[in-house]
């Protein structure tokens, strides 16, 4: 039988704000624990939340960019529930009335564009964490760490229209592309910065009903994402071809067994009481405060294919980040082929920027002005492109003047007739055998000669000038026939 | 030299600006007859002695100075041990917060020290201010100054009792359905629960956050406004604090209440209000028309329901409000749990008192899957149509007055035992909270025991002003006001 998957997605992102969500203590990530808290996010008796504004904004610009419905008013809720991470033992979340609902995002798959639905997005706060290490711990104490408790959170729940665990990690990898455009995330998985958990079920295809779904969580990175899918996929269908069912139950994703596992039972049997939060008054958002959406990943994508002339690929890799394409676009300015500016970016630059592109502050470390300079020199020959490779390097370590630094270091290519025809004459002399090879016929030796050559000038000797004027001089040689 | 704990805030101040005595000898006097007469009453939990004769010697050397002084400068205040005083500690009544130390100011407290006022100690309370008679405090009853074997009322029992003794110039309580106008109407003081959003919560220990305000518990309609004035206005730490500005002091006694209509609810006048009350609420308005005040009858069709709506909300937040307390982060832990779960359960069986863990159970349960609409949702539905009432009565009168209770203050261990009778003693008062309104409540009369009878004036939201000057009239028609008092002696 041919099974069909159904999919759907909750991700969390971190908003990258300079405060938590309802105090002043900084939102930044590793701080030794519990340095980033007061009475606010540690929940002490009598404290109150106070909204942080730039939080919101982020939501909405968010909701706008996934063109989500941003509702004018929107609920705060608590969500109540007992656990040592989570000081004021409820999370203020917003549960009936969120913040936006009714969005698409989407998401480039082997057979084209797909739209995935946004169902809702809304904002909460994050709970602290609880330290097992055993760096830390007596046997059976566990730590709690409160730095992160408080700091806002954007979720984000897809309609179950995700088909196959490849389009899971596309429509991660958009939606990570597009908070980091906005600069409302550093979207890095790793660090938790984005969370994701799924639900999953299988039907036989064609089938109009729903199947039992599973919810999948700690999926620290998108190839987890997909290897867990992929594994639940196939379990739920072995379980049902062996004439079992799947259970509706919460599975952990353990990287170690590479497999699925049940959560104990007890952990998931919430009631979690929401009820509207009585110290937030009801969220009123007003169009005029939202400031203009940047150009977001896909429309970048599309002018740069269109303007630049680049392939599928060479544009999305240049759009990935937006300082990336932000460089880029210098570049092409400074020196107008943008064929070729994106052939030294995609070769040369981007393995040392790659490392740093999952930060939302990652800027590559290097004038795109010096770039466009050293690829003008190659251009007009004045160095050639092992030179061009070596200066680059350098560039990404330091700053400084590329044609100072070549014409100080004896670096330009040598285009002079003479100093290379004496050359020519010298290795005529000292090899007059393998002269008298070619002009016998064996065109083979023309190389050695290059080669010799360039040992000479330190590789330095212009290649083209070199080629001719090594041919005219074996021209001069043969005999008139 | 006069007897300076009975004196207003405003005789307070005119002596200290004429230098006749300095905040040093007017806190050393309340301190005086704290340690005389407290052991009896158990009005305060703790007294800040030496802490509070630090801060009055350097007041001392302000005054000395010369220069403007506020109308709190050197004002001794007893706080209900629900606000957080940095650097002390806030029981809130309750076991379960006994060693915890608050590590910030209240923002009324924090606006308060800033103008000069002295705290002399935190008050007795119900735990976690759930209740109407102090016996629910942790640390045992606090006893009403008019007859120790009578409950002061509650919860801000300790506050109402150490104003009524002359323990402190003035108080602040907290009021979540009555809990500052009832203990003022049992002890015969003035006390006022402002407009919901007019103070700052920020500092107050939770019970029902929708509910909850602090307000002043004072001897004067006059002291109440000043201590009012200190404490109203916007505060970006809490959310639900109004931005509308505090009109000036001056502008609180600016209306001529001669003016007013006035509003009687027919609802109001059921069976279990004592003849006494009803009396002494009539003979009041009585003298009120004499003044050609017009008094009418107006109709809150929906005050039935208000009872059980104030305790499916106040429960239902009060449940979500109470779970931080749960042995992991401050105040109580039980010892020698083996378990998370047995941890949690050890630390809020033992920590919590009867009544917080019943009010717990009801809230839990009204916001349970499957109860949530019949009750939380239902309530909050309810909640919408007593505040309509309201709006609707305002249309015709300027002001309501009722009784604040139907009964002057019971015996101790009279309706301990008896929960719904003892939920009858906010009957009066819950409504305002649910509709976030300004209510007052201020001393009328005496029973023939010689009991306090107070009556409760109601305004529109953010229009206190109006019950200051009613209530400045009324204490003219009835002076003097506070008469009577034991422990009425100066304390050599
Ligand atoms: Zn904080």
């Amino acid at each position: 039988m041919a099974w069909e998957t159904i999919i759907g997605l909750e991700v969390h992102v971190q908003l990258a704000t300079r405060s938590k969500m309802f105090c002043a203590c900084p939102n930044v990530f590793g701080a030794p624990p519990n340095t980033l808290t007061c009475p606010v996010c540690l929940g002490l008796p009598g404290v109150l939340p106070a909204l942080n504004k730039q939080a919101v904004l982020f939501a909405v610009k968010t909701a706008k960019a996934l063109n989500a419905q941003v509702h004018p008013h929107s609920l705060f809720a608590r969500k109540n529930y007992f656990y040592p991470d989570l000081p004021k033992g409820y999370q203020i979340s917003q549960y009936e009335q969120p913040l936006a609902t009714t969005g698409k995002l989407e998401i480039e798959t082997p057979g084209g564009t797909k739209v995935i639905g946004i169902t809702r997005l809304h904002l909460e706060e994050d709970a602290g964490k609880l330290v097992h290490e055993a760096e830390f711990t007596r046997a059976g104490v566990s730590y709690v760490d409160l730095n992160r408790a408080g700091v806002p959170l954007m979720e984000i729940v897809s309609e179950p229209e995700i088909s196959t665990p490849e389009e899971a990690m596309a429509y991660l990898r958009a939606l990570r592309e597009l908070v980091r455009y906005l600069k409302v995330s550093d979207g890095n998985m790793e660090e938790g910065s984005l969370r994701c958990d799924a639900n999953v079920s299988v039907r036989p295809e064609g089938s109009r009903t729903l199947g039992t779904k599973a919810e999948l969580k700690n999926m620290n990175s998108i190839r987890f994402v997909g290897k867990a899918l992929a594994y639940e996929v196939e379990r739920q269908v072995r379980v049902l071809e062996s004439g079992g069912k799947v259970a509706q139950e919460t599975l952990l994703w353990s990287e170690k067994l590479e497999k699925t596992l049940p959560m104990r039972s007890k952990e998931e049997a919430h009631d979690y009481r929401y009820f509207p939060e009585p110290d937030i008054l009801p969220l009123a958002i007003e169009g005029e405060r939202i400031e203009a959406l940047p150009e977001l990943p896909w429309d970048k994508r599309a002018r740069f294919k269109r303007v630049y002339a680049l392939t599928d690929e060479e544009s999305g890799i240049l759009t990935e980040h937006p300082a990336l394409a932000e460089f880029y676009e210098a570049l092409v300015e400074a020196f107008p082929n943008p064929k070729t500016a994106s052939n030294w970016i995609l070769v040369e630059l981007l393995k040392t920027f790659r490392p740093k592109m999952n930060r939302l502050d990652f800027f590559p470390a290097v004038s795109p002005k010096r770039v466009a300079r050293v690829l003008s020199m190659i251009e007009d020959g004045i160095i050639n492109q092992s030179t061009a490779k070596d200066l680059l390097a350098r560039l990404l370590e330091e700053d400084f003047d590329p044609e100072a630094f070549v014409a100080q270091q004896g670096l330009g290519q040598i285009s002079d007739e003479k100093a290379l025809l004496a050359w020519i004459d010298e290795l005529f002399e000292r090899h007059p055998s393998q002269v008298n090879e070619y002009l016998d016929g064996k065109e083979k030796v023309f190389g050695f000669f290059v080669g010799q050559l360039m040992k000479m000038s330190q590789g330095k000797a212009n290649p083209r000038l070199l080629n001719t004027l090594l041919k005219q001089r074996f021209d001069a040689r043969k005999p008139a026939s | 030299m006069p007897n300076l704990p009975f004196l207003t805030l405003a005789e307070l101040r005119s002596g200290y600006s004429r230098k006749e005595f300095q905040p040093s000898e007017v806190i050393e006097a309340h301190l005086k007859r704290i340690e005389a007469l407290n052991p009896e009453l158990n009005a305060y939990l703790e007294v800040f002695g030496d802490g509070a004769r630090d801060r009055a010697r350097a007041l001392d050397k302000k005054l000395a100075q010369g220069g403007p002084l506020g109308p709190l400068f050197g004002v001794p205040l007893a706080v209900k041990d629900v606000l957080c005083v940095e650097g002390t500690k806030t029981t809130c009544g309750s076991k379960m917060l006994e060693p915890f130390i608050a590590p910030y100011d209240a923002s009324c407290i924090r606006r308060l020290r800033d103008q000069g006022a002295v705290f002399l100690g935190k008050t007795n309370m119900d735990e976690f201010a759930m209740g109407s008679s102090t016996e629910n405090s942790a640390f045992g009853p606090t006893r009403n100054p008019f007859g120790l074997e009578r409950v002061p009322g509650g919860s801000s029992g300790g506050s109402a009792a150490a104003v009524a003794a002359h323990l402190c110039q003035a108080a602040l309580g907290s009021d979540t359905g009555g809990s500052i106008r009832q203990p003022a109407a049992f002890c015969g003081i003035v006390g006022l629960k402002p407009t919901y959003g007019r103070v700052s919560r920020y500092g107050l220990v939770a019970f029902a956050s929708s509910l909850d305000q602090i307000g002043p518990m004072t001897k004067t309609s006059e002291d109440a406004a000043i201590l009012f004035w200190a404490i109203a206005g916007h505060d970006p730490k809490d959310m639900t604090s109004s931005t509308r500005p505090v009109p000036p002091l001056e502008a609180l006694f600016g209306q001529d209440p001669r003016r007013f209509r006035l509003g009687l609810p027919k609802e109001y006048f059921v069976e279990g209000m004592d003849q006494e009350v009803r009396d002494a609420l009539l003979a009041t308005l009585a003298k009120l028309e004499g003044l050609g005040i017009q008094v009418e009858e107006v109709s809150l069709p929906h005050t039935p329901y208000a009872t059980a709506v104030y305790y499916i909300i106040a429960t239902s937040e009060a449940s979500s409000n109470l779970a931080r307390y749960d042995g992991v982060k401050y105040g109580f832990s039980a010892k020698h749990a083996d378990s998370m779960l047995e941890l949690y359960e050890r630390t809020r069986a033992a920590g919590f008192g009867l009544e917080v863990k019943r009010r717990i159970m009801l809230g839990t349960y009204a916001l349970s899957a499957g109860y949530y609409e019949a009750y939380f949702k239902k309530a909050a539905q309810v909640r919408r149509l007593i505040l309509e009432d309201f709006t609707r009565a305002f249309e015709k009168v300027d002001a309501i007055v009722s009784p604040t209770t139907p009964t002057p203050p019971f015996l101790l261990g009279e309706k301990i035992e008896d929960p719904l009778t003892m939920y009858l003693s906010d009957i009066y008062t819950n409504a305002l909270n649910l509709a976030g309104l300004p209510g007052m409540s201020l001393p009328i009369a005496r029973t023939g025991d010689g009991l306090p009878v107070g009556m409760q004036i109601i305004a529109p939201a953010f229009m206190e002003e109006r019950l200051f000057c009613l209530g400045r009239l009324i204490e003219e028609l009835t002076n003097p006001p506070i008469q009577g008092v034991p422990f009425d002696q100066p304390i050599a």
